[in-house]
């Protein structure tokens, strides 16, 4: 599979996210958000997180400016795979490829620390590999990860299922974290095949940095 | 022309800015503070004098990049 992870002013994942499916087998190729194509033999699109254009004005919503975004977004609607992880979400659902918006953590705090989640559906390309009610523990670090959607919105993605990941405690219960509608930390959109979380994967892939189950979860997305 | 942007979270969303600023006057000592918001405010200097073109340029901005109307409103003053 070939990878594109994109690079915006700002982002500081990419390196991570390139050697994360380096690591289980994939050629990767830096993009830098000037391009204003992909090139065609990409299988998937990752929008890396960091602080693209210092989260300025609100988090993501400069980069989704940026000339690669449209080219990303022809991509995604003609089925191409895209997943957007911390910042990356944010630009994904300032970009309307996602629905719903990420707003400041209710406390305020900068959050980063490692995290349980509950796997909430796993009928889809990327979480395929993981089991309904699995709970994985992968770092989260981010000062705006709060999940909003209105109460419309809401009913259509669970419907949906469109909700991927919960914040959860060890036996899989909902916990609050950052102030998410029912704790949501990743959601993907009505076709499934963009897909948005909080969480790092990319940060979870050797036990001795604290956990591999991010191996899991980038996994499905080559299955 | 100036055109004075205000945006607000939504009614209904938290704004948790607002609640730890109300709570910090709360124990500052200032009584009968019933709600705080804390949005932001964008100034814009436009080069026309035409008020209604210039309402709408300013209305497209908001809603194309300095709002997410997913959840804030905003307001426009245009002098």
């Amino acid at each position: 599979m070939k990878v594109a992870v994109l690079r915006f002013p700002g982002t500081n994942c990419e390196f991570d996210t390139q050697y994360a499916f380096e690591t289980l087998g994939h050629t990767t190729e830096l993009l830098w958000h000037e391009n204003e194509t992909l090139p065609s033999d990409i299988d998937l699109v990752v929008v890396p997180g960091g602080f693209s254009y210092g989260d300025y004005l609100r988090s993501g919503s400069i980069a989704r400016f940026s000339p690669i975004m449209k080219a990303v977004t022809k991509f995604a609607d003609n089925g191409g795979k895209v997943l957007g992880i911390c910042n990356g979400f944010q630009i994904l659902t300032e970009a309307g490829l996602l629905p719903g918006a990420l707003k400041r953590n209710n406390n305020l705090h900068f959050i980063s620390k490692h995290q349980n989640l509950c796997v909430i559906n796993n009928d889809n390309a990327f979480l395929n590999q993981c089991k309904e009610g699995e709970v994985l523990n992968i770092p989260i670090a981010h000062a705006d990860g709060n999940y909003y959607i209105d109460e419309e919105g809401f009913k259509k993605i669970e419907e949906n299922g469109q909700i991927l990941l919960r914040y959860s405690d060890e036996q899989g219960n909902p916990v609050v974290v950052n102030g998410s509608v029912t704790s949501i930390a990743g959601v993907c959109n009505e076709n499934k095949n963009v897909f948005g979380l909080m969480p790092h994967p990319e940060r979870a892939l050797e036990a001795i940095l604290g956990s591999e189950d991010g191996i899991r979860m980038l996994k499905g997305l080559s299955a | 022309m100036t055109a004075i942007v205000n945006v607000f979270l939504k009614e209904g969303v938290l704004d948790p800015q607002g609640k730890a600023a109300h709570h910090a006057l709360d124990s500052l000592g200032f009584a009968g503070v019933d709600d705080v918001r804390i949005g932001k405010q964008i100034v814009i200097k436009l080069d026309t004098d035409d008020k209604t073109k210039a309402e709408a340029e300013v209305k497209e901005m908001c809603e194309t990049l300095l709002a997410n109307t997913v959840i804030e409103d905003y307001t426009i003053e245009i002098s």
